[in-house]
């Protein structure tokens, strides 16, 4: 199934490619690794400055949520007095590979969530305590920090079993063209990567630095915020953030990039 | 298929999305962005949208801006900005290659001509899937600003110089 899985993500990447009017993968530095699977990191696609950045644990900001999110872990929150760590102990421990495969179906539920929606859940369903807010420090804190425990590890989301219908989903809306602009996401990052739109470079769209710090926003942003951005460049409607949309296209996006190096805290233009 | 119906299309496309923009654009949005019937003949649009010729230099302004956003795909010369895309090609002496009736059916609505296209339609309401309710019924740049565009463009005749 995964191998069948993998061999259709590569051919739908080159019918892409070869469908668009202009050459794919014009032109990501040269120094870029050339991977069997065909991926590459949004990170080859930033400028050499934003990338420095990113590389630095003195000046990646990023950095700083993960630092604040390995604090809140021990902090106990909510009526029952407990922390992340009265549970799952060590996070460096606990949490090595658990961000990797999200988005997920969450069994009790049945429905698909992200990862900062599965913090809420513990925070609601074991701490006694209120949902933090979407997109808030707190939350971002802690999602980065959990992310960062898979640092290093490949992006390994599953698609089959109860998460096969939301997989689906993601796909269609991920080749559906939305907005006044009339966009698909496929048809930037399969079809003009490399490409320049004004000052931005097109990379292939992964996840595998998120939450990442945008620079332009001089925060920490969640999968389903960049979404937001791209909507809105396409003069689409946004959805809200956790939009049940949002997390099948974030597991579509997510399996499009299995495999590929997770680099939490990603630094963004 | 008739050799005349093949040549002439006569798109007649009432603004039933003018009444949506009532709804959601402010106060005369929805008037300027209403879409007014046009005739296509073979691959272009021969007459103005607006009945009259429109204003180069205007034209340039709106290509360079947020609102037409051109550069965010082509490079023009357009030289005091800076990051001009490459997703569609070079409009450099445009105005040489293409006709004024030509442009205007590129502008109005380019997936007459490839379907697949990437290039926007900037003055067209239909077909169009979960547009933001601010700009929903509304074409994406005004039957005037397409005017200046064509009129900009087709001034565009010199490879190598910024005519304007
Ligand atoms: C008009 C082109 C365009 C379209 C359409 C588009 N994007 Fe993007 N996207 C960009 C650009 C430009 C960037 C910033 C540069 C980069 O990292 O690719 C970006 C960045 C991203 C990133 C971050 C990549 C990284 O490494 O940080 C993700 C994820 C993404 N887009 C997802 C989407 C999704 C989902 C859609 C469809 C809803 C979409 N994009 C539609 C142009 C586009
Ligand atoms: C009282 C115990 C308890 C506390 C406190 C707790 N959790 Fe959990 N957590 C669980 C249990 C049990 C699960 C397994 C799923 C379930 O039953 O909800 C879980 C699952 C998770 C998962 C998913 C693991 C996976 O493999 O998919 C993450 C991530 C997580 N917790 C993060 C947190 C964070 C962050 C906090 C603090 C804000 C926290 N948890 C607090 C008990 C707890
Ligand atoms: C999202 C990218 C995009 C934007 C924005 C865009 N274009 Fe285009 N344009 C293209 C592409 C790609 C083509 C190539 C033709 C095709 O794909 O059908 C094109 C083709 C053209 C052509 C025909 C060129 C030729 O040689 O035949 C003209 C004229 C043109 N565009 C003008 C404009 C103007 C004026 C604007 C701003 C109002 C604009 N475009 C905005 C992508 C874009």
């Amino acid at each position: 199934m995964g191998v069948m899985r993998r061999f259709l993500r590569h051919a739908a990447m080159l019918l892409a490619a070869l469908a668009a009017a202009t050459p794919a993968f014009a032109d990501p530095p040269p120094e870029t690794p050339v991977r069997d699977d065909g991926l590459i990191s949004g990170y080859w696609f930033a400028s050499p400055e934003t990338r420095a950045i990113q590389d630095d644990e003195f000046s990646n900001p990023g950095l700083l949520y993960v630092d604040r999110g390995a604090l809140r872990w021990r902090e106990p929150d909510g009526a029952a007095e407990k922390s992340c760590a009265s549970c799952h102990d060590d996070g460096v421990e606990t949490m090595a590979g658990v961000g990797a495969t999200y988005p997920k179906v969450d069994e009790a539920s049945g429905a698909l969530i992200n990862l900062g929606e599965r913090v809420n859940m513990c925070r609601v369903r074991h701490m006694d305590a209120k949902p933090l807010e979407t997109e808030s420090e707190p939350l971002l804190d802690l999602t980065a920090y959990i992310m960062h425990q898979s640092q290093g590890m490949p992006m390994a989301v599953t698609i089959d079993g109860p998460a096969a219908p939301f997989f689906e989903h993601g796909q269609a809306l991920y080749n559906q063209r939305v907005g006044q602009m009339d966009l698909a996401c496929t048809m930037c990052h399969d079809q003009r990567v490399g490409h320049y739109l004004r000052a931005e470079h097109i990379s292939q769209g992964h996840l595998n630095g998120f939450p990442t710090y945008m620079m332009r926003w001089g925060t920490m942003a969640s999968p389903h915020r960049r979404f937001q951005f791209c909507n809105e460049q396409a003069r689409a409607e946004p959805l809200p953030i956790n939009h049940p949309d949002y997390n099948a296209l974030e597991l579509y996006i997510a399996w499009r990039g299995n495999g590929l190096e997770i680099e939490t805290p990603a630094v963004r233009r | 298929m008739t050799p005349t119906r093949s040549l002439i299309a006569l798109v007649i496309r009432w603004c039933g999305p003018l009444c949506a923009g009532l709804l959601v654009a402010g106060p005369g949005a929805a008037v300027d962005r209403e879409l007014r019937p046009y005739e296509v003949v073979g691959d272009e649009i021969p007459l103005s949208l607006t009945g009259a010729p429109g204003d180069p230099i205007r034209g340039r302004e709106i290509a360079a801006g947020r609102e037409g956003n051109c550069l965010a795909c082509h490079h023009m010369p357009i030289p005091e900005e800076q990051f001009h895309g490459d997703i569609g090609p070079d409009l450099s002496g445009i105005g040489a290659r293409l006709s004024p009736g030509a442009l205007r059916l590129r502008l109005v609505d380019p997936k007459r001509l490839n379907a697949a296209t990437i290039m926007p339609a900037f003055y067209a309401v239909e077909g169009l899937e979960r547009v933001d309710p601010y700009y929903r019924g509304r074409t994406a740049l005004s039957a005037q600003q397409i005017e200046d565009l064509v009129a900009y463009l087709a001034g565009l005749t010199d490879e190598s110089v910024d005519t304007n």
